[in-house]
């Protein structure tokens, strides 16, 4: 069937919904992330991977007396993926772990709205860009795989430090 | 244009699903069938009819509806046997084609030495570089549990199997050979014939997985050569939850069920129990009856249309998106980049534009593919690509519909800037 929109036009109707899911933060930390590239140091380093895609970050963690000392990752994956684990990296780096486990429980909290919360700039700063992806149930799981990451490695570098 | 034997735009009115709304009130362009097929009014009626007219365990009663019932399956059984070209008797229901692989990885580990099935260390099972999950962690694990060694067919850039590599692969030690007849991934249609004669010609057994062929194009076991042959119902028009393994007479009754329980015995004591024949033997508990039945009329609806017609329709709709997508900058075809031996499942990439986010832009515009590694993590690898957005054609798609996919891909494009 052949529409009579010249096609540039229609294109642009189509984007009005994507614009929701891919906020110009998101398309930005996604070509410019920050913290991408892993570093020496390290008390922790995890590998999560999204088995139904094949995303995948890696993630090395310093934590130096309760603080994030030090946050590195790499990783493939969709924009979703890649900008929400850069823009995590932002948000928790100089905080204290318990802070940036509230952040974090804030974070999943609007993952798990179904697009009925906007999310509090204040605490999730960048990451309220990423408020439309909790209408796409599909999606979720890639803005999430980056922050569990994060969790995984700063209980395995508490862990270590309570150990050594 | 050519003409077609199919009349497209009829037969996409008897599946009703086609006809529903997308996102923005946009028309749906299911171009996802490599993962499972929408089903046609014949088929979900077929289901109703059973369960309001028919439905009763099979093979147990003494009264009218058991008998029904089952005529009904024992119906949808000879239905599935013509389709294939087998003897009825060689065609066992199982849930699902990956049911029926992991069911022979299971029985032949439980095998007894001198049988055919029997593997030790020492021996080998060559599957390909192109296997489906399906057909690769079941070929893995039996390894593992009888010290077997696990090799592979490697495959070309172009996306064939390495097919100079056969007589180095398949040798004295190869016992069992298990492949796909075409890639779910990347399209190829592989030799069949060849891979078969060098495994004969070292007694090993094949193991034909026929998911994304069998619903596509006309396959005839005796043809093929092969000694098994698994397919599910759900990519072929079928109902979810009913599969096919089909496997030699000579061979089914020398191999040990996998599965144990009520009507696949012959007689039994407090301490031991004997087998009803094939395929009775392998369809332990009440069965998926249902199921069945839909899938003998999803293979009436495809006999209907016939098999040639489906295929040259099929191979029309690939040569005109090979042509399209191969034309868009930026974009790469994963598989071959011809028509040749090849079916109707086209991947690609896009530079730059990681697959879930094509996907996205995709179903904007109602345009349902999949996106990602395709449960073929080691192809993936291989091509060294996190995954691809996949499109796969059936006997409801038009040339619009690959209109539409392309002007999607390059608003996908324009969207993110990538060229």
């Amino acid at each position: 069937m052949q529409s009579f929109l010249p096609k540039n036009i229609s294109r642009r109707i189509e984007t009005m919904e994507l614009d929701s899911l891919y906020q110009e933060v998101i398309l930005d930390h996604y070509k410019h992330p920050k913290h991408k590239g892993l570093s020496e140091a390290k008390d922790a380093q995890v590998h999560h991977v999204n088995p139904s895609c094949g995303d995948e970050v890696t993630l090395n963690l310093s934590v130096d007396g309760g603080i994030v000392a030090a946050i590195s990752w790499d990783g493939v994956g969709c924009s979703i993926s890649q900008a929400s684990t850069s823009i995590m990296t932002e948000l928790v780096m100089g905080k204290s772990v318990a802070d940036a486990y509230k952040i974090l429980d804030n974070f999943s909290e609007l993952m798990a709205s179904k697009g009925t919360m906007k999310g509090d700039e204040n605490v999730l700063e960048d990451a309220v860009a990423l408020a439309g992806v909790s209408k796409f149930p599909a999606r979720v799981k890639c803005a999430l795989l980056g922050w569990m990451a994060f969790k995984d490695a700063s209980v395995q570098a508490i862990d270590g430090s309570e150990k050594a | 244009m050519k003409t077609t034997a199919l009349n497209v735009e009829a037969l996409k009115k008897d599946f009703p699903i086609l006809s529903r709304s997308m996102r923005g009130g946009k028309k749906l362009v299911y171009l996802d069938s490599g993962a499972t097929s929408q089903k046609p009014k014949s088929v979900i009626a077929a289901q109703s009819y059973f369960y309001e007219h028919e439905n009763a365990a099979v093979h147990r009663g003494a009264h009218l509806l058991a008998e029904e019932a089952d005529a009904a399956y024992e119906g949808a059984r000879a239905i599935v046997a013509e389709f294939i070209g087998a003897n009825i008797d060689e065609v066992i229901f199982t849930k699902s084609a990956t049911e029926s692989l992991n069911a022979l990885a299971y029985s032949f580990g439980n095998s007894p030495p001198g049988t055919p099935f029997a593997l030790t260390r020492g021996d080998s099972i060559v599957v390909t570089e192109m296997e489906h999950h399906a057909n690769l962690i079941p070929w893995q694990q039996l390894a593992r549990r009888t010290g077997a060694t696990l090799k592979w067919i490697p495959v070309t850039a172009e996306g064939r199997l390495d097919y100079a590599t056969l007589e180095t692969i398949i040798d004295s030690s190869t016992k069992v050979v298990a492949f796909t007849h075409q890639s779910n991934v990347l399209g190829t249609v592989n030799d069949v014939a060849q891979i078969v004669k060098a495994a004969k010609a070292v007694n090993a057994l094949t193991i034909l997985d026929g998911c994304q062929s069998v619903p596509h194009f006309a396959v005839d076991v005796k043809t093929l050569g092969v000694d098994f042959l698994t397919f599910s119902g759900h990519k072929a028009l079928g109902p979810t939850g009913i599969g096919i393994l089909w496997g030699r007479s000579d061979l089914l009754a020398q191999m040990e069920p996998f599965l144990y329980g009520g009507s696949m015995i012959e007689s039994v004591t407090m301490s031991e129990a004997t087998w009803a024949p094939a395929p009775r033997k392998f369809e332990a508990g009440v069965p998926n009856m249902a199921g069945a039945v839909g899938l003998g009329a999803a293979l009436q609806y495809l006999t209907q249309l016939g098999m040639d017609n489906v295929h040259a329709w099929e191979m029309e709709l690939t040569q005109y998106a090979l042509e399209k997508i191969v034309a868009i900058p930026g974009v790469k075809i994963i598989g071959p980049s011809t028509a040749d031996e090849r079916g109707a499942v086209l991947s690609f990439t896009v530079d730059g534009i990681h697959p879930h986010d094509v996907g996205q832009v995709l179903d904007q515009y109602g345009i349902a593919v999949r996106t990602g590694h395709h449960c073929a993590w080691p192809l993936m690898k291989k091509y060294g690509i996190a995954g691809t957005t996949r499109a796969s054609f059936y006997i409801y798609n038009t040339l619009d519909d690959v209109d539409t996919l392309v002007d999607a891909i390059i608003s996908a494009q324009e969207y993110f800037k990538a060229n």
